[in-house]
Formats: structure tokens, C-alpha cells, sequence
């Protein structure tokens, strides 16, 4: 294998993995808040959708990304309400909020399809972000480098800061965190406005950068992967970087495998690698520690009350 | 005129439209022939079911007020089907198409309850007094292609982005590369399975490490564009597939199937309006229309497009068939002897490659 094609598979993998890592530590956030969110595929199909539209309408892809943040958001409303609010099952509403996502997403897509933009560019100059070798850490757009920032500011604010610290409190025991008076409903509101924030530009990612188009149901399935992730990851954003370059690695190398003719195993055992990589890691998390409850935040997906 | 019917309004409108049979018969004969269309995926998708609703569209444009067509999309394959072309049979409509493999079993089930009622299955194989089954010869369309491959590729490979193993795919496969191979005798197609037909960020993925392989030409047999972008970025050719998608890679898109069943729907509804309308098999390729190429990029050489243009003519003339032997398996054994030609019942049953594939 040449260092070129190294560099080229490196390519493609790292942009495989960033709209997983971007809509998986998003989730990650509404769910140490307690919240659990099946809608990450309904909000990664709007973000992916508003993105294209407004990139397409305005010619600016940044446009296009802020689009995608605001209806990643507004999606995730939608969700907050029903379950926060007015109490509904969250994993019910969370899978409403898919349907309703491939739904709308299809609907507002109706007139795009076909056409195509401009994709999300490279930061640098193409000097650093063209040159043979250099180009796997000069060569991305700015979604790769922000996932990276983003993972490293998670964890520092989850871990390091008192809003971090609250925010985690009312994932674990929100009864308490109520009692010394912190507003459970409202922290948990924003954790789930941030996972629709980077759900949006997960699944704008694939409008935008990825293949700079629309067409239905163009993220086919990435949310559900994103959601596997941040069990996988054991709400630990470090792991979760793994988790999702390990996806990545694993979804472009059984293509890579395919086309460069490997036959002495079927590339079918590597598409279920990841999945099993899941099993093995929630079975070893398990057998670990007496509990069983896999570190999930304690109040993880239980309304709550304050009255 | 057009109706749509969502799925949504399909549960309520099942109850009302059983009275819609009564009131068919009792109308005059001026009234519009009713045409239904069942599909797989959504209009939208600018791929395989946007090329049947073409040629519905064709249908409206050609008969007016004549007619009255509707259309159910999005119709999962399976049992659920069956409600879906019952719906339309109870709302009065004469002729019915169906427009995906997994239809069939659903058709003949319809079929059999509505016995005046003329059903059209697409791809299928079974067939009943009023239920007739039409496909098109996309392998012949991928013999034309091939050709313009063998005679642009520099590095002699071509990679294929494919979906699952079934006799159609194989078929493209074989006949692409078979035209490649008389062209340049070394060619090589290297085959990436995908193992779903629409993924499109996959799709790229496996554009881009048949690409990192050596292969400067790409053709696909999965629906999306992607696979022409991802083409277009790294600075290879690919061909189109089911439309002309010129506009997603300008510089890349050499050509493209182009899918056009509006030829067939206007026939066949014809045929029901003067009421000689007769169950068969059709399977139309470029002589019948049914598959068309999209036209040739600027950078197509005039040796790869004069040589092109020879294939679509032999084709035609019925003097070049895309499978004639000798041919061999990738065993060794021989499947077509000289100048044998492959029967359409070995095409439809197709299991085998050719040598030089590497599937």
C-alpha cells in the first residue's frame, strides 16, 4: 500500500466518522441530563435538509450550518415539550420524533432534489490542505476540527465545571437536584437543544460535505448508529471519540477490503464488528461491577415532576 | 387530472371507496380511464420510481382529459401492498401498474378479486388472464457504457458500486464489462457490494476506495448520485444510473441509462381504450425504447463515441447481442459456445462472472 492510498483511506474515514461523532456527543449531553432522545435520525434528516435548503438558496454553505443548528433545535423542541413538559414516554416520543423527521425532511426536500451545491470547503490554504501527505491533518473542513474541539470541551465542562456538575446531578438524581433547587426541567431543556444542535449538523454534514445533495432519507440510518455509540461509550466523551473512529474505521474498511478484492473473509463479518464490539464492551462494562447499570445515568429517561 | 393518495388518507379512504366500483360501472362510456400506479420508493427520489412517474406524467401529457391517473408511493414491498392496489382497484381505475419486484405476489392476489380490472407487474415473472409483467433490458444500455469505458480508461479499470447479488445486477455487471473487455483485453472491473440500494454516504465511500484502487471509471447499479460527486472530487468518470445526473457531476458524468417506460404506459393504455389489451411479458431494451443513454459528455472521445454509437446500432439492428460466445465463467467453464447468444431465461437466472471481474 502506498502512503498516498493510506492517506486517502484516512480521508474517507474521517469523514465517515465525524457526523457520528458530532450527533452521538450531542446525545451523549441529553442523556447525562437524564433525557433519553430516540430522535437522533429525525433531527440529523431536518438539520441535514434546512442545511442544504438555505446552503442552496443562499450560496453560502456557513449559512447552510447555521440552518442546520436551528432546525436540529427546533426539532428537538418538539421532543422537549412532549416529554419534558407534558411528560410523555420519551422513548416513544423519541421514536415519533424519527418518523416525523423522515416525514418532514421529505416534504421540504421535495423541490431539491436533483440539485446540487458546492461542498463545505477545506480550512487551510490549499497549500497545507492540498499537499500529498500533510492534507490528513490540514485537509478538512471545519465540522472535523470543531467535532474534536467539541469532544475536548464536553468533557472538560461534564467533568470539570459546576454547570457540569449540575447538569450531571440531574441526570443521576433529579429529585435531589430539585430539592436543593436547581430547575431540572429547564437544564434538562438546553441538554436536549445542544443534541438537536449537533444532531442537525451530523446530518448536515452529509448534505453539505459529504455528498452535496438531497434526496429522502439521505443520513439511511446514521442516527441509530449514533445512538449505539453513546452506550458504547459509556457517557464518556474520551471513549465515545473511539467509539466513533472505530465505526468510522470499520464501515470504510469493509469497503476498502472489497475493493482492493480480499476474499479469504467475508467483509459481512466486519459490518457486524462494530455491533459486536458493542455487545463485548456492554457485557465486560457488566461483569465489571456488581450494579449491572452500565454507568447510564440513574434517572435516565424518567419523567420528572417537580410537583 | 391527478389524485394522490398519501398512505395516511389511504386507511380512511378504503371504507368510502367501496362504493366507488358501482358507481364506475354505471358511468358513461366518455368518462376518464382511470390509471393507478403503485410505488416502491417516493417520486422524489430523482432515481428508479422518478423514471416510472415520467412516465405517468408522459401518460397525462399524451391522452388529457382522457384519462385520470393516481399514484400511491412510498408502498413498503409485501402483504401491505395488497391494500394499497386494492385502493386504487375500488376507486375505479381500469389499469394498474405495479412497479417494483416485491409487488407481484400482492398483484396476482389483487388480480384475481378484480377480474375486469388490467394489472401491469414490472420486473416480475408471474402472470395471470389480467395481469401482464413488463421489464426493461438496462444490460444493454450497460454493453454502450462499457464500451465508452474500455476505449477512456487509462488505467484499465473500472469500479463498479453495486447493491446486492441478484441475476439483474449480475447481468449489468457481465455485460459492461464484456463490451470494456472487447475493447481494451485487459480491462479489469472490480465490484464493491454495498448490500442496500440506497445509502448515500456509503455509496461514496465505495466510489472512493474503488477509486484508491486504481479505477478511473465508475458506474453504479444502486440509486443515488453520490457515487458521481464522490467521481467528480477525486477527478474520474462515471456514468449515471435510471437518469441523467449530469447536473451533480458536470465533468465526471460521461453518460447515463436512462430508464423511459412512458413509450410502454402510452401503448398499453391505448390498448385498454380500444379493448385489445392481452396479458404478455415485455421485455423492452433501446430498440423498444425502454432504455435510452443520456448524452455523451463533451470529453467523450470521438473513438469512445463512434464506437459507442456502433454497439447502440448492433444492438437495434439485432446484429450485436451484449452476451455472445464464446464465454467463460470465472471456473473456466465455458457457459456460451461460439457465436451462441445467451437466452433470456439464462440472463434472467444469471449467477456467474465472467473473467477479468472481481466480484
Amino acid at each position: 500500500m502506498t502512503s498516498a492510498m493510506l492517506v486517502s483511506i484516512l480521508m474517507t474515514l474521517i469523514a465517515a466518522s465525524t457526523p457520528l461523532l458530532l450527533a452521538s456527543l450531542g446525545e451523549l449531553v441529553a442523556e447525562k441530563s437524564g433525557v433519553l432522545n430516540l430522535g437522533v435520525e429525525g433531527m440529523m434528516l431536518c438539520g441535514a435538509v434546512a442545511g442544504f435548503a438555505v446552503a442552496f438558496s443562499t450560496g453560502s454553505t456557513g449559512i447552510g450550518l447555521i440552518a442546520a443548528i436551528i432546525a436540529g433545535v427546533a426539532a428537538s423542541m418538539i421532543f422537549a415539550v412532549l416529554a419534558l413538559s407534558l411528560m410523555a414516554n420519551q422513548v416513544a416520543t423519541g421514536l415519533a420524533l424519527t418518523i416525523f423527521g423522515i416525514g418532514a425532511s421529505s416534504l421540504i426536500g421535495a423541490g431539491f432534489v436533483g440539485r446540487t451545491i458546492t461542498r463545505l470547503q477545506p480550512v487551510f490554504p490549499a497549500m497545507l490542505s492540498e499537499h500529498p501527505l500533510l492534507r490528513v491533518i490540514f485537509g478538512h473542513d471545519i465540522l472535523v476540527y470543531l467535532s474534536f474541539a467539541l469532544v475536548a470541551a464536553v468533557g472538560w465542562f461534564l467533568r470539570r465545571t459546576r454547570p457540569g456538575l449540575i447538569l450531571r446531578a440531574v441526570g443521576e438524581n433529579d429529585a435531589s437536584a430539585h430539592a436543593i433547587g436547581y430547575p431540572v426541567i429547564a437544564i434538562r431543556y438546553a441538554a436536549v437543544a445542544f443534541g438537536g444542535a449537533l444532531a442537525g449538523l451530523g446530518g448536515a454534514y452529509f448534505s453539505l460535505a459529504l455528498t452535496p445533495m438531497w434526496a429522502d432519507r439521505l443520513t439511511a440510518g446514521r442516527g441509530w448508529i449514533a445512538l449505539a455509540l453513546v452506550v458504547f461509550s459509556a457517557w464518556k466523551p474520551g471513549r465515545l471519540l473511539l467509539g466513533a473512529y472505530l465505526f468510522g474505521a470499520v464501515m470504510t474498511l469493509e469497503l476498502q477490503l472489497k475493493a482492493a478484492g480480499v476474499t479469504w473473509f467475508a467483509p459481512e463479518v466486519l459490518a457486524m464488528a462494530p455491533y459486536l464490539a458493542t455487545i463485548a464492551v456492554l457485557t465486560m462494562m457488566s461483569l465489571g461491577r456488581k450494579t449491572g447499570r452500565l454507568d447510564a445515568p440513574a434517572c435516565l429517561g424518567k419523567p420528572f415532576s417537580a410537583s | 387530472m391527478t389524485s394522490i393518495i398519501t398512505r395516511r388518507r389511504l386507511t380512511f379512504g378504503a371504507a368510502a371507496a367501496s362504493t366507488l366500483p358501482i358507481l364506475g360501472r354505471s358511468a358513461s362510456a366518455q368518462a376518464p380511464l382511470g390509471v393507478g400506479f403503485v410505488y416502491v420508493g417516493p417520486i422524489g427520489d430523482h432515481g428508479y420510481t422518478w423514471t416510472h412517474d415520467q412516465g405517468r406524467l408522459a401518460l397525462e401529457k399524451e391522452y388529457g382529459a382522457k384519462i385520470k391517473t393516481s399514484f400511491i408511493e412510498n408502498v413498503a414491498e409485501g402483504p401491505d401492498a395488497a391494500r394499497a392496489i386494492r385502493q386504487l382497484a375500488q376507486a375505479g381505475n381500469q389499469l394498474i401498474f405495479t412497479t417494483s419486484f416485491g409487488f407481484m405476489n400482492p398483484t396476482i392476489q389483487v388480480a384475481k378479486q378484480f377480474p375486469k380490472i388490467k394489472f401491469e407487474h414490472a420486473t416480475g415473472y408471474m402472470r395471470a388472464e389480467n395481469v401482464a409483467t413488463y421489464d426493461a433490458r438496462f444490460y444493454e444500455g450497460r454493453a454502450v457504457i462499457g464500451t465508452i469505458a474500455g476505449h477512456m480508461s487509462k488505467t484499465g479499470q473500472a469500479g463498479y458500486v453495486a447493491s446486492f447479488p441478484i441475476p439483474e445486477v449480475v447481468m449489468g455487471i457481465n455485460a459492461f464489462h464484456l463490451a470494456a473487455r472487447k475493447v481494451n483485453p485487459n480491462f479489469k472491473t472490480k465490484v464493491v457490494w454495498c448490500s442496500t440500494w440506497y445509502d448515500p454516504a456509503k455509496e461514496a465511500d465505495a466510489a472512493k476506495a474503488l477509486i484508491d484502487q486504481g479505477a478511473d471509471m465508475i458506474t453504479q447499479h444502486t440509486d443515488s448520485a453520490a457515487p458521481l460527486q464522490a467521481a467528480e472530487q477525486r477527478g474520474v468518470f462515471a456514468f449515471g444510473q435510471a437518469s441523467d445526473m449530469k447536473s451533480f457531476a458536470p465533468k465526471a458524468h460521461l453518460s447515463a441509462i436512462v430508464d423511459d417506460w412512458s413509450g410502454y404506459y402510452i401503448k398499453r393504455v391505448k390498448e385498454v381504450m380500444d379493448g385489445n389489451w392481452k396479458s404478455g411479458a415485455v421485455w423492452g431494451g433501446i430498440k423498444d425504447g425502454f432504455v435510452k443513454l443520456a448524452p455523451y459528455n463533451d470529453a467523450v472521445t470521438p473513438a469512445a463515441r463512434a464506437a459507442a454509437d456502433e454497439v447502440t446500432k448492433g444492438i437495434v439492428a439485432g446484429t450485436l447481442h451484449p452476451f455472445t460466445g464464446e464465454l467463460k465463467d470465472q471456473k473456466g467453464e465455458i457457459r456460451l459456445k461460439a457465436g451462441e447468444t445467451a437466452s433470456d431465461e439464462m440472463l434472467s437466472k444469471m449467477d456467474w462472472y465472467v473473467d477479468g471481474i472481481q466480484a
